[in-house]
């Protein structure tokens, strides 16, 4: 008898809540590790842009906007001609890949029937997870063994075809969100597909475009591995579409293991201008898409 | 999606043919575009296999088994640098999977406010968008000297076990597993956020409502209901550190000798490739392009398996 109070006593009281019962223990403890998980992942990009702005602010000063990179023992210089190829590699690779990618997604979003679509972003999703080395010597093999020269001619269509899977995708994704009376009222008033999209859907999902677009840049401004296939570098000035070109980041990697102080502290500074654009890209994709038209 | 707006069209009697045209040009671009995309995979594949074509005649199948790359006497084989992409990758998984997953939570259960969870969003994606030859650059002259210490550590004390049985020399295996590890952690992130994200609220009200605690609830209700969109972000993430080439090239230390230490320098397919490619010429270039195809299908699998899942993932 005595004991059955005793036992509703005892299940009355598991009822309250307690800091001190084992579940609200463990719960604690894992929602700690959990923070603390978090913590070590954003620890090392903290240190790489400290140590970024430390190594390489020091030599962000006007030289390096204007002169060329430093021989072996020389002092100073700077990495001009590798900023310019940089520009001017993108820019083929955006001239090629944005009016290609944004079309093709068109074609995804407002006129492909399902199954063929559902195949194509199939591809478009494998193609952006090809390692872009494997770019690199597609690039090489396409266009460099035919037009027998290096050139920044290949290094842009090797940087257009990396980005031209995230184009399509973010393009797709912003056209889908485009509801769908909005190309009902502008067929109803009798424009055409080719009105409805140039003239409605487009300027309606511009932003998200745009976003897509610059972080598709920001990717293939830092991209290495197929440039050293393709576009090589040069201690010079660019020099014509079909001749090798220098760029940052093969800037920072040919500099990166070599014995010089002045070269490596270049690599640092080049490094410093990346990071810099790709906060700059980050930060308008997002002024961009605030604001959003739907 | 708009077949309606397209049979309106052709419906439409009064429009001009010009305007007609224009129209249905239009499309067929857009089509033709839309397929050229598609192809461009193929395309790769081809040439690639082209490009291979007198190294495999050359080796065959003894290229993925032998472990001598040894140029003066045109004796080309990748085991090494196989056992190496795998191995760097799994050391990147491995530290990756149970980080990218904890922050995943984090991020999309209700620890913290939304717009607090907004800002550590963007920084979790600012990590995937640093060049990787910028955190190539990083590894050398900061992450090898800070794993100093460890790597002694774990040679002197775990010296017997196979995987720590030299000494830490700088350059290895293991800062490069780290490197790709920070690399690949943000994919892990966003696809297994959206999958739990985008899981029925139901589920988390009914967990609740039978007395689970928030940790019950994410642990036997949440992960294995958004298990196999964290499954196919793991093996994306996956083949991303397969095939990432700078950052690895950077700090791996490019020995091509068989070494199973992880505190031993080592090398990968990719990091051979970008290494050799400038000084090398005819049976070792082809060699080089044969090694790549190796790369890219290993890496078009893991990939094609991966958006499989995520694909069937979404249906939810």
């Amino acid at each position: 008898m005595s004991s059955t109070t005793y036992n509703q006593q005892d299940n009355l009281s598991n009822l309250e809540a307690s800091n001190s019962r084992p579940r609200t223990i463990i719960g604690t403890l894992l929602t700690v590790l959990a923070f603390t998980l978090l913590g070590v992942a954003l620890l090392p990009l903290g240190l790489v842009i400290a140590y970024v702005i430390i190594k390489g602010a020091n030599r962000l000063n006007l030289s390096l906007f204007t002169e060329l990179p430093p021989a072996a023992f020389q002092e100073g210089g700077g990495v001009a001609n590798a900023i310019v190829g940089t520009l001017i590699l993108v820019g083929i690779a955006a001239i090629i890949s944005i009016p290609i990618g944004v079309l093709a997604a068109v074609y995804l979003s407002e006129f492909a029937p399902k199954r063929v679509a559902r195949w194509i972003r199939f591809a478009t999703n494998v193609l952006s997870g090809v390692p872009s080395i494997i770019v690199g010597i597609f690039a090489y093999g396409v266009i460099v063994l035919r037009t027998d020269s290096f050139s920044a001619f290949a290094g842009g269509f090797a940087l257009a075809i990396l980005m031209l899977p995230i184009i399509v995708r973010t393009t797709d994704e912003a056209l889908q969100i485009v509801p769908q009376e909005v190309r009902w009222a502008s067929v109803g008033v009798g424009a055409s597909n080719f009105h409805t999209v140039l003239k409605i859907v487009l300027p309606a999902a511009l932003p998200a475009i745009v976003t897509g677009t610059s972080l598709a840049i920001a990717r293939a401004a830092g991209e290495t591995a197929p440039l050293i296939f393709t576009a090589l570098f040069t201690q010079f000035w660019p020099n014509g579409l079909f001749e090798p070109i220098p760029s940052l980041s093969v800037l920072i990697y040919n500099y990166a293991t070599v014995p010089y102080d002045n070269q490596r502290e270049l690599a640092w500074a080049a490094s410093l201008l990346l990071v810099l654009l790709i906060l700059l890209a980050s930060v308008i994709s997002r002024w961009a898409t605030r604001k959003s038209v739907y | 999606m708009s077949s309606s707006a397209v049979n309106s069209q052709t419906d439409n009697k009064n429009r001009s043919s010009t305007e007609k045209s224009l129209d249905s040009s239009f499309i067929w671009l857009t089509r033709i575009l839309s397929f050229l995309v598609a192809a461009v995979l193929l395309w790769i594949a081809i040439r690639v296999g082209l490009q291979a074509i007198p190294a495999i005649q050359e080796f065959g199948w003894s290229f993925m088994t032998g472990s001598s790359w040894n140029p003066p006497e045109q004796q080309y084989a990748i085991l090494p640098m196989i056992y190496g992409t795998i191995v760097s990758s799994l050391i990147a998984l491995l530290i990756a999977f149970p980080i990218g997953v904890a922050c995943a939570i984090v991020l999309s259960e209700n620890f913290l406010p939304q717009s607090v969870r907004r800002i550590l969003v963007f920084l979790v994606e600012l990590l995937a968008a640093i060049p990787s030859v910028v955190y190539g650059l990083w590894g050398i002259y900061v992450l090898i000297p800070f794993l100093k210490p460890i790597g002694s550590w774990l040679h002197q004390n775990l010296g017997w076990f196979p995987l720590f049985s030299t000494q830490y020399v700088g350059p290895g295996m293991l800062p490069a597993g780290i490197i790709l590890s920070i690399m690949i952690l943000p994919i892990i992130t966003a696809i297994s956020r959206d999958s739990l994200a985008s899981l029925p609220p139901e589920l988390r009200s009914g967990s609740y409502a039978v007395g689970s605690t928030r940790w019950q609830t994410i642990f036997s209700i949440l992960i294995p209901a958004a298990f196999s969109g964290i499954v196919g972000g793991t093996m994306l993430a996956l083949g991303r550190a397969l095939g990432e080439t700078m950052a690895a090239t950077l700090v791996i230390g490019n020995s091509n000798a068989l070494n199973f230490s992880v505190l031993a320098p080592a090398n990968t397919i990719a990091s051979l490739m970008a290494n050799q490619f400038s000084e090398a010429s005819g049976l070792q270039r082809d060699s080089l392009m044969y090694a790549g195809l190796i790369l890219f299908a290993i890496t078009l699998v893991v990939n094609i398996i991966a958006e499989l899942i995520i694909q069937k993932v979404k249906k939810y």
